[in-house]
């Protein structure tokens, strides 16, 4: 038997083929005969539309066709985006028209499609098309907006609220009326990105012969875009193929559905030719969804002795000019806030504002990292009012081991009620204190500033809802030739899905990795599916090869018992083989696998169903929820704003870990993330809401010499609610690093009585608030 | 406008000769003529750096060039970089090592820069790989498992001259 593979630091199978450039993305698909396309996008936030001609690009050299809205088949010209998340809070559930023709409503809205003969064409024609609009006023700040007499976002809403609702729990009113200590303040978090390096692509292929459309898409989520295009479009569901080949990143942006993805499929239909559309880096910024955008109203109450009394407040989400994903980015914001503290009352009124921007739909850490920061500040603030260390305070109103599972008295996005299903938040804590040297900081500090520097630290703790079902499912086959091979539904973009879960299986059969493969991503290999999000594949994915592979296991034995003629119980398995124990009979999963294929005219041996393989579909009871704490130590620079991080240290409990190699890296990557919310990212709109940074030289995202290299110490606190003990792994370094970092710039600065209460923290920001604290 | 040339290259040691219009991108031309879509291209105006490639040794963004700019020179591409089909370049083996990457999609960049900065300093400190990487965006690895790849491979190469 070979090394034991679940928990292994085991590189990726898909590497080599990824670094010798032999990758498929969905740009690299060049089919016979395909076309290209490329869009007209509004160039204004907020517009009427008179009137498109599109004459002149029709008669361009090498265009095949264009489209506006009165183009598309009569049934597809007024249908929209489905609305994918219903909730009986929202009041205005706008979605997005396939191609607008009256009113757009953000800056980088399709209004025409170019279908050419190369992609150069396309674009050449689209600057042809004449749109004729009558310029309305933009609806920009989300607090503004819900203001009466504000520009409205669609101009025939009454209003630009298109959700409210309250959740919370406890005497609220009662916790602050005879509070020690009430503070109040107001925090915000500015938009960002996923920004994958690769855009969105569509490609979309019409086969006539078999009545059949296949649709590659660089998406997290294969299964929604073929639900989506089956709903929206009237087509049968077996009429429909969709595939996310390799996909370059993806992190929430991927995971919704867009309208390329419905038109394209229906214009390679509608030509008889495939057409390939690649989103190019400025129409990522202007029609890719983007997240975080919210402020938050806080008041904390609490005890002489830091004890945690209550948290109330209003928070207002700027949800952009259409809401496909309903309300599921503040909603985790607003469950999120209580964290891993025991706090004994909560309310929160949210009020999701309409605007004229793209959507706001996840980006990794979805809605959580604006909570955190809200939170943890507000700890901040009650500490350094109280006198008490900050690190302290939150260690006396920490959830105790022993109190799991722990109710909240919250319903989390699942619909669930909030149940904590375990976790050690102490122990994570004192941990990432430990390997951050806390306790050795005010020394360093004192150091620093002797030589005329300016350090601080600053640490932030969070509790993560992962694992979301409804269900990710795996079949697991072995082949005629022996290897196994895992088939299942989510997308992988970058994940490493091939390697854990490979390692889920392959101890089951005693192999290693290098015996199995992973086709993933793809609707015609497993009947259903949903996507890669929400930290969800490990616990979801994870779980069904788990139960597969077992079953599988099972079945070889009871057929090798069969053909070895032994009882099941003295048979094991070993390096692929079933052996008898103590013998040296055995008989190889090959040939087992072939002998349940049958033989012409027999029946199949111990009577047994067909296929050395089986299905499961795992479906948790509830979200997993994954903790950790961020301890950021950094150096401020008060004359120029520059902010140097020194050293990142995070303590992460994402349950039982499949390879930390792998976990390593989603950690890593996400807190980079974390960075770029906290120091850079800065999407700039204008007065009317058109924007104003849509390239990479002015929105700034971390690059190597600003992402600090995260010391990671893994906490396993293995959850109840799934088979391996897995909970979710790829936001977690994302969510507390705003708030950790912003704490430390704070610290830095103490010199300077600078209170930063939002993020990003821009170097400009900086000299600005050490100017006035002078 | 449709003005046509021809451009002859040497791609990965293979003579291509193609008729192209002159406003093609060389990342185009790479991917698109000459089916060599290791190249990507993550942002069209040469700050992501994924579409770096080497032109004459030196790194270039074939995003920012055009494909006439590239007649008669030399151009490695990721897809040149492996010695043979069953052995990776040493600095490819240490991005697997290292977790160097994750989707994929910077990669080709990541490494053509590298094997750049690798030869011109053979044995550099993290701070200068960072400063090295800092044209190339990855939104995956928070850049620890590529910094680590480059200063393992530099280790592995030193070895392999002997120096």
């Amino acid at each position: 038997m070979g090394a034991k593979m679940f928990g292994a630091r085991v590189s990726r199978l898909e590497d080599p083929r990824l670094l010798r450039g032999r990758g498929g993305y969905t740009d690299d698909f060049h089919l016979p005969d395909m076309l290209e396309a490329a869009f007209v996008r509004s160039p204004h936030s907020h517009a009427k539309i008179n009137g498109i001609d599109v004459s002149a690009a029709r008669a361009h050299p090498g265009v095949v066709a264009v489209y506006t809205a009165a183009d598309l088949p009569a049934h597809l010209r007024d249908i929209t985006v489905p609305f994918q998340v219903p909730n009986p809070a929202i009041s205005q559930p706008f979605q997005q028209r396939l191609l607008e023709d009256r009113e757009v409503c953000f800056a980088g809205e399709a209004i025409a499609l170019v279908v050419a003969e190369t992609r150069y064409i396309a674009e050449d024609a689209a600057t042809l098309v004449e749109v004729d609009y009558d310029i309305l006023p933009g609806a920009a700040d989300a607090r503004e907006v819900l203001e009466d007499g504000a520009p409205l976002a669609h101009a025939d809403s009454p209003n630009n609220e298109g959700a409210k609702y309250t959740v919370g729990y406890g005497d609220v009113d009662a916790a602050f009326a005879d509070a020690h200590l009430v503070h109040k303040e107001t925090f915000w978090i500015h938009r960002g990105g996923g920004f994958a390096i690769e855009n969105r692509a569509v490609v979309a292929e019409y086969d006539a012969l078999r009545d059949m459309t296949t649709i590659w898409s660089a998406t997290q989520s294969p299964f929604l875009v073929k639900q989506n295009v089956v709903d929206m479009l009237g087509w049968e569901s077996d009429k429909v193929r969709v595939i996310a080949p390799d996909v370059g990143g993806g992190f929430g942006p991927k995971t919704v559905y867009y309208v390329e993805e419905a038109l394209i499929p229906v214009i390679a239909k509608d030509l008889g030719r495939p057409v390939k559309w690649i989103e190019d880096r400025r129409e990522n910024f202007l029609a890719t969804n983007m997240e975080r955008d919210q402020y938050w109203d806080m008041e904390i109450a609490v005890d002489a002795d830091g004890r945690l009394r209550g948290v109330r407040g209003t928070m207002i989400h700027d949800t952009g000019a259409y809401m496909p994903w309903g309300i599921i980015s503040p909603y985790i914001s607003a469950t999120t806030l209580p964290g891993p503290y025991v706090l004994p009352a909560y309310r929160l009124e949210t009020r999701v504002a309409l605007t004229n921007k793209v959507a706001v739909t996840p980006v990794r850490g979805a809605g959580r990292p604006q909570a955190v920061f809200a939170m943890e500040r507000l700890m901040d603030r009650a500490a350094d009012r109280l006198g008490l260390d900050r690190a302290e305070i939150r260690r006396r109103n920490l959830i105790r081991p022993e109190q799991m599972p722990y109710a909240l008295g919250l319903i989390f996005r699942d619909g669930k009620p909030m149940t904590y299903d375990s976790g050690d938040y102490p122990k994570c804590q004192s941990e990432a204190l430990r390997i951050a040297d806390y306790d050795g900081f005010r020394a360093r500090q004192a150091a620093a500033k002797a030589e005329g520097r300016h350090i601080g630290i600053g640490l932030a703790n969070y509790v993560e809802g992962t694992g979301l079902g409804p269900f990710e499912g795996a079949t697991v086959r072995v082949q005629p030739s022996g290897r196994i091979c895992i088939y299942t539904g989510g997308g992988d973009s970058g994940q490493g899905h091939w390697t854990t879960l490979a390692q889920v299986c392959a101890d089951k059969f005693g192999v290693g990795i290098d015996r199995i493969d992973v086709q993933k991503g793809d609707t015609a290999k497993i009947a259903n599916g949903v996507g890669t999000f929400a930290s969800r594949i490990a616990v979801n994915a994870g779980s069904s090869v788990h139960l597969a592979s077992m079953e599988v296991r099972e079945k070889a034995i009871k057929v090798a018992a069969h053909l070895l003629e032994a009882a099941e119980e003295d048979l094991d398995i070993e390096d692929g083989r079933v052996v008898v124990k103590g013998s040296d009979l055995s008989v190889g999963l090959a040939e087992i696998a072939r002998a349940v294929q049958g033989m012409p005219g027999f029946s199949l041996p111990g009577g047994v169903e067909p296929g050395l393989e089986a299905t499961h579909y795992f479906s948790p009871s509830q979200s997993s929820y994954c903790n950790g704490t961020a301890v950021v130590e950094l150096e401020v620079d008060p004359e120029t704003g520059h902010v140097e991080l020194l050293n990142y240290a995070m303590a992460h409990d994402s349950g039982t870990l499949i390879n930390p190699f792998v976990v390593d890296g989603q950690v890593q990557g996400a807190v980079a993330h974390g960075v770029g919310n906290a120091l850079l990212e800065w999407m700039i709109y204008d007065d009317n809401a058109n924007p104003v940074s849509a390239n990479f030289a002015e929105y700034l995202l971390p690059s190597a010499p600003e992402s600090p290299n995260v010391e990671v110490v893994h906490v396993e606190s293995p959850t109840p609610i799934n088979p391996l003990g897995v909970k979710g792994a790829g936001e977690g370094g994302t969510i507390p690093a705003a708030a950790a970092i912003v704490a430390a710039i704070e610290d830095a600065l103490s010199d300077f009585n600078v209170s930063i209460s939002g993020a990003p923290v821009t170097p400009g920001m900086i000299v600005e608030k050490v100017r006035s604290g002078r | 406008m449709s003005d046509r040339r021809t451009v002859s290259v040497t791609v990965n040691g293979k003579p291509y000769e193609r008729e192209v219009e002159t406003r093609l991108t060389l990342a185009d031309f790479l991917r698109h003529e000459l089916l060599l879509t290791g190249t990507h291209v993550g942002c069209e105006h040469g700050v992501c750096g994924a579409c770096t490639i080497l032109l004459d040794g030196q790194t270039a963004r074939s995003c920012l060039m055009l494909a006439v700019q590239a007649n008669g020179r030399e151009i490695v591409t990721i897809e040149g970089i492996a010695p043979n089909d069953d052995e990776l370049h040493p600095l490819q083996q240490a991005f697997q090592d290292n977790h160097g990457l994750q989707c994929g999609f910077c990669t080709p960049g990541m490494l053509t820069t590298l094997i750049e900065f690798l030869r011109d300093n053979p044995d550099p400190t993290e701070r200068e790989v960072r400063e090295a990487i800092s044209g190339n965006l990855c939104r995956c690895t928070g850049y620890q498992g590529i910094v680590n790849a480059a200063l393992d491979a530099a280790k592995r190469l030193q070895g392999q001259t002997g120096a």
